[in-house]
Formats: C-alpha cells, structure tokens, sequence
C-alpha cells in the first residue's frame, strides 16, 4: 500500500456497473522530502475518507477486488485505511 | 484509475480477432489539474465516450475485466467512467511531504 492525501474528488454520472454508488477520490501520494512527487491518481473509497485525509490506498487489482468484494471488479485503487499518525525515525 | 481526454477516434481492421466490436478511442492522460501527464493512447470505450470528454480510465488487467463479455483481450486501457464533477483543492494547500518522527493526522 502507498500513503497518500486525498486533494479532491470525482463525480460521474455514467460509469461502469462496478462503479456504481462508490465515492471516487483523487490521491496525491505523500513522498520524501527531495524526492520528486509522484503523479496523482483516483481511487475508490471504501473507508468514508474525505478531502485533507491521509489514507492508505492499494494500488494492486487483485487486493481491491477483495477489498471491494467483487470478484471480478474493474477497480485498481482502493483506499483501505485512514492514517491517525506516522513515526518515521529517520529519513535516511 | 487516472483521467483522461479523449482527443479521436481509432479504427481497426486487422486486429486481434475477439477484439471485434470494440470501440477504439485516442485519449490523453492528463493529471488533477488536467495537464497533459503522458504520450496519447488508444483505450476501449465502454461507456460510450465522445470526442472531448473528460473520462476515468483503467490500466493493465483490470482495463479487459471492464469490458462486457471477459475474454481475454489484451487490452490495457479502458474507459469506465466519464466525470460530470471535478472538484480539487488548490495546491498550497496540503503538504505531501513525510517528515521525520512522530506525525500526527488525524
């Protein structure tokens, strides 16, 4: 999973059945300081996560079909977690 | 999933076979502020997207698990979405950056 902040968010009328009434949020991934930010992406959220959060998002299919419950699911990104905190001894 | 503009149309003839009937589409990905992100690509359309609309697309495995029938076609760019809503948080706004030691969230 990658740690990300939730920036903003997607509405769509029209979209694929496993799509339906699921929240799409869009995720800039949190990095290092001096390293170069990575582009930002959309993820369905499956934790009630809103915009300035800073959730944990799995970016794998196979994980989000699970997460998801849906076997055979056309979804990527899925947010699984809300982050209270983070404890990074040292950045090296 | 990423956003993408849909810039024309693609046809193709000789293809592969159980690709048959599927719409092509040129599209751009663009990134949360609609900036061009990547070369253009051609993606199967599967909610009936039209030239110029902003759209959410899908890659790899999940791009053939989103259309109708799933055959295996290699396909690895699917529109699944087209976004009627955008709402995004300017950029000074949040910091993306981990730093060192106990950080608090929530």
């Amino acid at each position: 999973m990658i740690l990300g902040k939730v920036v903003g968010t997607v509405v769509t009328t029209i979209s694929h059945p496993h799509y339906d009434n699921r929240r799409l949020l869009v995720v800039q991934p949190l990095t290092l300081p001096g390293d170069a930010a990575e582009g930002d992406f959309i993820a369905v959220d499956n934790t009630h996560a809103g915009i300035g959060d800073t959730v944990l998002v799995n970016r794998e299919g196979n994980g989000a079909r699970q997460a998801l419950n849906l076997p055979d699911g056309c979804i990527i990104s899925v947010i699984v977690g809300i982050v209270d905190s983070v404890h990074l001894p040292s950045l090296k | 999933m990423l956003f993408g503009r849909v810039r024309g149309t693609a046809v193709c003839t000789i293809k592969y076979p159980d690709m048959k009937g599927m719409k092509l589409l040129v599209v751009e990905p663009l990134d949360r502020k609609l900036k061009p992100a990547g070369p253009l690509q051609v993606a199967v359309d599967v909610v009936q997207a039209g030239p110029g609309d902003l759209c959410v697309m899908v890659r790899s495995r999940e791009a053939a698990l989103a259309l109708r029938e799933h055959t295996f076609v290699p396909v690895d760019l699917a529109l699944v979405g087209i976004v009627d809503e955008l709402k995004v948080r300017p950029d000074g706004e949040f910091d993306f950056t981990l730093k060192e030691g106990y950080q608090r969230y929530t």
